[in-house]
């Protein structure tokens, strides 16, 4: 298990076309990937719980994948993370 | 035979079969079923064909307006596939035995309260996009309702009541007549029936039996007779085939000039709403298009129109007017007329809300498409562009930077185009308040009658209730027209009518006594007018 902490810095947080983007990627990935905000865990791959975290400029993100490609997994959303968010 | 009245907004006779137009039942009911697997099944059906739809929409997206712009659609298939979604429609389906519309609703319903309920505006909003999803998965559960007329004869037309959106599709060649439950004298059906000239009828209670009969639409009493005796068919038969030569006694008047008695000239031009309505402006020889609506190039696609559709749009048009002026109206969209792909938000009052030169103010990219098509067409003949729902000089200022740049990028390019004249539309109160100094801005004003008299009256035009109120010559109107025409022309404005009003023959001699350059109404109206003109003798 692999797991990192970002701090979002973009004005507009994860709104629905991040959070799409962002779903998609997980998507492309085996493992199990979640997103936690203030100690609630979802599944990064489903747009609906993404979206109602409700992450905004500032706050903390826990990403945390678990799985054959975690390592893969964690880059390419680490990647995506700091050119989108 | 059965005799039903209701309120005439436009006279004549209509004879014909009625046709029903059904927009389907959208509410959604609670049935209980005993096959859930088949209900499970028909979700499955559903999402895959909205998700198809949705791709469809997508891809064209892309081509047009971007990949940005387009993600939107994008975002929405997501959501069709999110597994939260899709488990909780398909629990409660299997849990509670339940239709699968019923499931899709609630479940639409839950999300979308989860998200209206968070404390960030934008997220809110995101309350929408489920219901969209869960609304566009609903219609294609139900099916397709009845709302393209498919009777191979014109039939009397039959609703509730039609939106501008619904209207804009309809064959009109198919409607002898429309006749509605709701809408008022001055609704869009209304407008859409006397630009047509057909008789149409509002506030008419009706049974669903009365699909298929034969009826006759009497604008005149304001009343329709299904199933009518041979006695009273063969004298509205008779009314009818009077109208006709009345008309054709008009049609001498083609030809013959805008002139009263003592000399006093004035242009009649006419309105338009698409390009299968200039036929009617040359047979009626108009002296020009005096409000060419350009929302039907939006209202009748599924997505932005590009470029070149609008190009091609505005040059048909100019090319068949052969030099005549054309007054294209830049995009009035919003309020009463709504276009799903502009996912325009809900608004409390809609009529003072995001549109028309507010949208595309805010959204340059739709209004720069728009205005490099007009500048294009320009060069195979005399347009000129007017800008509606104007409030300020600033927005005039704006627009002007706006065209500066359109032209510049247009020279670089090479492309060639003609003079096209600058005016705005007066409908606002502000407007006409500040009139003398937006007339040191443009080349011309057109009033638009229609929204003025709402805004100033504060008075809803769709509001059937208050046609006791409305009075369309209210004196604040008139003084307000005899103002706009004093100020534009101090500043060598030419001064136009465009709504309802200039077809008003009753107003037509205060028109010229103001001193009004030009009048533009519906094109069946033009040779009417120009018959009450050449009887007036402003030496009296």
């Amino acid at each position: 298990m692999k797991t990192f902490d970002y701090i979002i810095t973009d004005n507009e947080g994860i709104h629905a076309r991040p959070a799409g983007m962002l779903v998609k990627l997980a998507t492309t990935f085996t493992s199990k990937i979640t997103i936690g905000k203030d100690g609630k865990d979802v599944d990064l791959k489903r747009i609906l719980s993404v979206m109602s975290l409700g992450c905004k400029k500032g706050h903390t993100i826990t990403i945390t994948a678990s799985g054959e490609d975690e390592d893969a997994a964690i880059e390419a959303i680490q990647l995506f993370l700091k050119e989108n968010l | 035979m059965e005799i039903k009245t209701g309120k005439s907004v436009f006279a004549g006779i209509a004879i014909g079969q009625i046709y029903i137009f059904d927009k389907g039942d959208k509410t959604v009911r609670r049935d209980k079923t005993t096959d859930f697997q088949g209900e499970i099944q028909r979700f499955e059906t559903a999402r895959a064909t909205a998700k198809l739809d949705l791709q469809t929409l997508y891809e064209k997206a892309v081509k047009e307006v971007g990949e940005t712009n387009a993600m939107i659609f994008e975002v929405h298939q997501m959501m069709l596939d999110d597994l939260d979604y899709i488990e909780a429609v398909m629990h409660m389906i299997e849990n509670e035995m339940v239709n699968a519309e019923y499931a899709v609703a609630m479940t639409g319903d839950n999300f979308s309260e989860m998200f209206a309920a968070m404390d960030d505006d934008y997220m809110k909003e995101r309350a929408a996009d489920i219901r969209d999803i869960s609304n566009r998965v609903i219609s294609v559960l139900q099916g397709r309702s009845k709302t393209e007329i498919l009777s191979p004869v014109p039939v009397i037309l039959i609703a509730d009541d039609l939106a501008p959106s619904e209207t804009v599709q309809l064959d009109k060649s198919k409607v002898l007549s429309f006749v509605t439950r709701h809408g008022s004298t001055n609704s869009h059906t209304a407008i859409l029936a006397r630009t047509m000239n057909i008789p149409a009828l509002v506030g008419v209670d009706y049974s669903e039996e009365y699909d298929g009969k034969l009826a006759i639409v009497d604008g005149y009493e304001g009343c329709i007779y299904i199933d009518p005796t041979h006695e009273i068919l063969a004298a509205k038969q008779a009314i009818q085939l009077e109208d006709e030569h009345k008309k054709q006694l008009l049609l001498d008047l083609r030809g013959k000039e805008n002139v009263t008695l003592d000399g006093t000239k004035i242009e009649i031009y006419a309105n338009i709403g698409g390009i299968a309505d200039v036929a009617n402006v040359l047979k009626n020889n108009a002296g020009g298009i005096g409000l060419f609506r350009s929302e039907f190039l939006y209202l009748e696609a599924s997505t932005f129109p590009t470029e070149e559709e609008q190009f091609s749009a505005y040059k048909m048009v100019a090319e068949s007017m052969a030099g005549k002026k054309v007054i294209i109206r830049t995009l009035d969209i919003g309020a009463d007329k709504q276009v799903d792909y502009f996912n325009l938000d809900k608004e409390e009052n809609p009529a003072m809300g995001y549109r028309a030169i507010r949208i595309c103010l805010t959204q340059k990219d739709i209004f720069k498409t728009q205005l490099r098509a007009i500048y294009r067409a320009s060069y195979y003949g005399t347009l000129s562009i007017m800008y509606p729902m104007i409030i300020s000089v600033k927005e005039v200022l704006e627009i002007k930077a706006i065209v500066a740049q359109v032209k510049q990028e247009l020279d670089q390019q090479g492309i060639l185009y003609g003079q096209v004249e600058q005016g705005i539309m007066i409908e606002t109160p502000a407007a006409v308040m500040i009139s003398d100094l937006l007339a040191k801005e443009v080349d011309f004003f057109s009033i638009g009658t229609n929204d003025l008299t709402q805004y100033t009256l504060a008075i809803d035009r769709q509001n059937e209730k208050l046609d006791a109120f409305y009075d369309s010559h209210h004196e604040a109107i008139l003084r307000m027209i005899k103002l706009v025409v004093e100020n534009g022309h101090k500043e060598g404005c030419w001064v136009g009518i465009c709504g309802e009003l200039g077809s008003d023959i009753t107003l037509t001699e205060t028109f010229l006594r103001y001193g009004v350059d030009e009048l533009s109404v519906s094109p069946s109206f033009v040779l009417k007018v120009r018959e009450k003109v050449r009887s007036l003798d402003l030496r009296n």
